[in-house]
């Protein structure tokens, strides 16, 4: 116990020498959840609108102020030409093109179909298809007022309607913020504890230090706990100081257990500092442990459903999540914070962060060779 | 002499060139990893990253239990989008569900439904999402207010006289198909190459610096300018490589093609290497060791870069003095040129202003470079 007592403090010093780290450790998580939080929103507004209005009828108007009325679209431009019409969208200036064509209004005044041209944007496809769905929307009221108009003329039925309400728990007004911190956070957690980790152990290696521990009685698992655990506190820290500030700024709400919170965040880093250990036990060179790192963290946030929902990943890449630690830190975080869920309900995710902890740290153990 | 001084310079400099070539390919197991990560990397989330909804967990609450209940939420889960997980009896239940989000929303239909969307014209749906994961709760929503609106329409069609509804006709423009791949392959290109370039130049910097070697370079007569240009030169060429097995993976996997000039795309990409690399060779100037060197360029600049460039989330969604922050991150600009290129096909013209900007980086990167290029060690 003494040994391992010793050998944190080592650790400890070693990190907090260098005056560079010892502030960025602190500094740049916090600034970097500070700036990035309020910053992502899957909210669309303001899709850009152009309009070629051929028609220049009071029918065509009306469809145009009705969605200039929405605060979903702005009318930036309108034209005659087609041609700059498709400029002005390669440029990105505009997001969708609405054509009117001429006869629209002395078509639909009859009484006859009339019809509407629309170009979409569709390099991103969500966005485009939801866009389109506004847009439908709005023309939608415009018939249903034309109808209505035309039939109370003659007989008054109403047209059976679906109406649809939403409502949002846990988060009533969709808040970004309370969903997107615990994610940030837990990734910039898990960011530093396995950078710096890995390179520590890697480092020793490199500059040859590790063989003055190797020719010392530390077991092998003292060293690989020693080199866990100050990493396991500074995450922590990190973890508190984010929450307090996230508390304090962005009034996060804060439902469940925080006891619950920091059990499941510790025993998500000891999964990912041994899996950071595993992987520089055989690396040669900081440089080769640094790519390989940068290739987990990649994966394993990208695929972690913080940013796109886990659900919409073929069935291959959701299997895989199985082994990915950071799914189940996100899912504790968010459902502990957000919906106030107890150990109960999450008690899948804690054993599983269990199971993969262990496998790792067992694997960095065993994979380290006390001898050159 | 002036020529013989100049040849001699470029002898001098080609010689290190050729040191800094046989340093990289004598660390095999770093150059599989440079040219495997990139790839295998494009290829995971060509597949994996994509904001669609397939199969989204939903219970429902049907309180009427009539024909028109059962029709629409037949018509709710055929679609592709949604999959019943449960069928719920009471109100309570519905906090028991969404707590095992297992289930990211439920639909609930008033009593009487069909009856009051008949007698009454009018008949309310709710929706209830879980909006702890607010992306998909509002994807939901929209998916199936979309649904619905369908089947308004239907129902509509059914009663009034079809002749008088405004049709609008739709074309999507240069995504017909409504493929992610459009929107996600370009960024994740963008995200790789700029981590990549940054890291592989700021590491070996700092390396010569941390052990030792940076003062036998420094006390040769290769000037800094030399210097940084050797180290920069082997790893443009890996990276250009690289980028171009990135653009065929992602034009026969993903059949993304190529709209515009290749030549065009290719002199791009080559100026958003250099950018990155110079910036790599600034970091390393900053830093002492490799650690700080890693933590700038990885901690620093990964979240940043995926979250404020436009590759997952568009910055006009974002509070405006974003689009100020987001200003001084190049990857925005490699965005903006990269998607105009490959997908819109569209020419110099219209990407002038981003690859200015690219350049005055490049430029500001290299100049704070050599200015801070220290010859003397402290």
């Amino acid at each position: 116990m003494r040994t391992i007592f010793y050998l944190i403090r080592k650790e400890f010093i070693q990190i907090f020498r260098d005056k560079f780290i010892g502030k960025a450790i602190f500094g740049v998580p916090i600034v970097q959840m500070l700036i990035l939080v309020p910053a992502v929103t899957f909210e669309i507004q303001n899709v850009k609108l152009c309009i070629i209005d051929r028609d220049m009828t009071t029918e065509s108007r009306e469809l145009v102020n009705q969605l200039e009325g929405s605060t979903f679209f702005k009318v930036r431009f309108s034209t005659f030409s087609e041609q700059e019409a498709n400029n002005l969208m390669a440029r990105g200036k505009c997001d969708l093109v609405l054509q009117i064509p001429s006869d629209f209004g002395k078509e639909t005044g009859k009484g006859n179909p009339g019809r509407l041209l629309v170009s979409v944007n569709a390099i991103n496809a969500v966005n485009a298809q939801l866009s389109w769905a506004y847009l439908n929307g709005v023309i939608r009221d415009y018939n249903m007022n034309i109808i209505a108009e035309n039939i109370s003329r003659q007989s008054f039925t109403p047209v059976p309607q679906i109406q649809v309400t939403n409502r949002y728990w846990y988060n009533e007004l969709l808040n970004y913020k309370y969903y997107m911190l615990p994610g940030i956070l837990g990734i910039l957690v898990t960011a530093i504890g396995f950078l710096l980790a890995g390179i520590n152990l890697v480092k020793e290696k490199e500059v040859g230090t590790i063989e003055q521990i190797n020719v010392t009685p530390v077991k092998k698992y003292h060293f690989i706990i020693a080199k866990m655990i100050p990493f396991l506190i500074i995450g922590l820290i990190d973890l508190a100081i984010g929450l307090i500030l996230g508390k304090l700024l962005f009034n996060i709400p804060f439902e469940g257990s925080i006891a619950l919170l920091f059990l499941g965040s510790a025993i998500f880093m000891v999964g990912i500092l041994g899996l950071a250990l595993f992987i520089s036990t055989f690396s040669a060179t900081q440089q080769q442990f640094m790519f390989i790192a940068f290739f987990c963290m990649i994966i394993f946030i990208l695929m972690s459903g913080i940013f796109t929902p886990l659900e919409s990943m073929p069935v291959w890449a959701q299997k895989f999540d199985l082994i990915n630690p950071v799914v189940y830190v996100m899912r504790i975080n968010r459902m502990v914070m957000l919906k106030g869920s107890t150990f109960a309900d999450i008690s899948r995710e804690i054993y599983s962060l269990i199971v993969i902890s262990i496998a790792f740290t067992t694997l960095a153990v065993n994979r380290y060779r006390k001898t050159a | 002499m002036p020529d013989r001084e100049i040849t001699k310079a470029m002898k001098r400099f080609l010689g290190f060139v050729k040191k800094e070539f046989l340093h990289i390919f004598r660390d095999f197991r770093t150059l599989i990893i440079l040219f495997g990560i990139p790839a295998a990397q494009i290829l995971l989330f060509g597949y994996v990253v994509s904001n669609d909804i397939k199969n989204a967990g939903v219970a429902f609450l049907d309180l009427s239990k009539d024909e028109i209940t059962q029709k629409i939420s037949d018509k709710i889960c055929s679609s592709g989008f949604f999959t019943r997980t449960e069928n719920l009896l009471t109100y309570n239940d519905i906090d028991k569900v969404l707590r095992k989000s297992k289930t990211k929303a439920v639909f609930v239909f008033e009593k009487n439904f069909g009856h009051n969307l008949i007698s009454e014209g009018k008949a309310t749906l709710s929706i209830i999402a879980d909006g702890s994961e607010p992306n998909m709760a509002t994807l939901i929503t929209n998916y199936a207010t979309a649904i619905i609106a369908d089947f308004n329409r239907e129902l509509a069609g059914t009663m009034v006289s079809q002749n008088l509804i405004v049709q609008p006709e739709v074309r999507m423009f240069y995504n017909p198909a409504l493929k992610g791949h459009f929107m996600f392959v370009p960024g994740v290109i963008t995200l790789i190459m700029i981590l990549i370039c940054a890291l592989m130049t700021s590491v070996t910097i700092t390396r010569e610096k941390e052990f030792g070697t940076m003062e036998v370079l420094l006390v040769s007569p290769l000037k800094p300018v030399q210097i940084i240009l050797g180290k920069v030169t082997p790893y443009f060429l890996l990276s250009f490589i690289n980028i171009i097995v990135i653009l065929l993976l992602s034009w026969l996997v993903f059949g993304l093609p190529v709209k515009g000039n290749l030549f065009l795309l290719l002199a791009e990409c080559m100026l958003y290497i250099l950018m990155s690399l110079s910036l790599g060779i600034l970091i390393s100037i900053i830093s002492k060791t490799m650690q700080q060197a890693i933590f700038i360029s990885m901690i620093g600049m990964m979240l940043p870069t995926i979250l404020l460039s436009g590759f997952i989330f568009p910055i006009e969604n974002m509070p405006k003095i974003y689009g100020w922050i987001s200003a001084v991150l190049p990857p925005r600009y490699f965005i903006v040129i990269i998607k105009n290129i490959m997908i819109k096909g569209t020419g110099f013209l219209y990407v002038w202003k981003e690859t200015l900007i690219l350049i005055t980086f490049t430029l500001a990167f290299i100049g704070l470079s050599i200015r801070n290029f220290k010859i003397r060690l402290q």
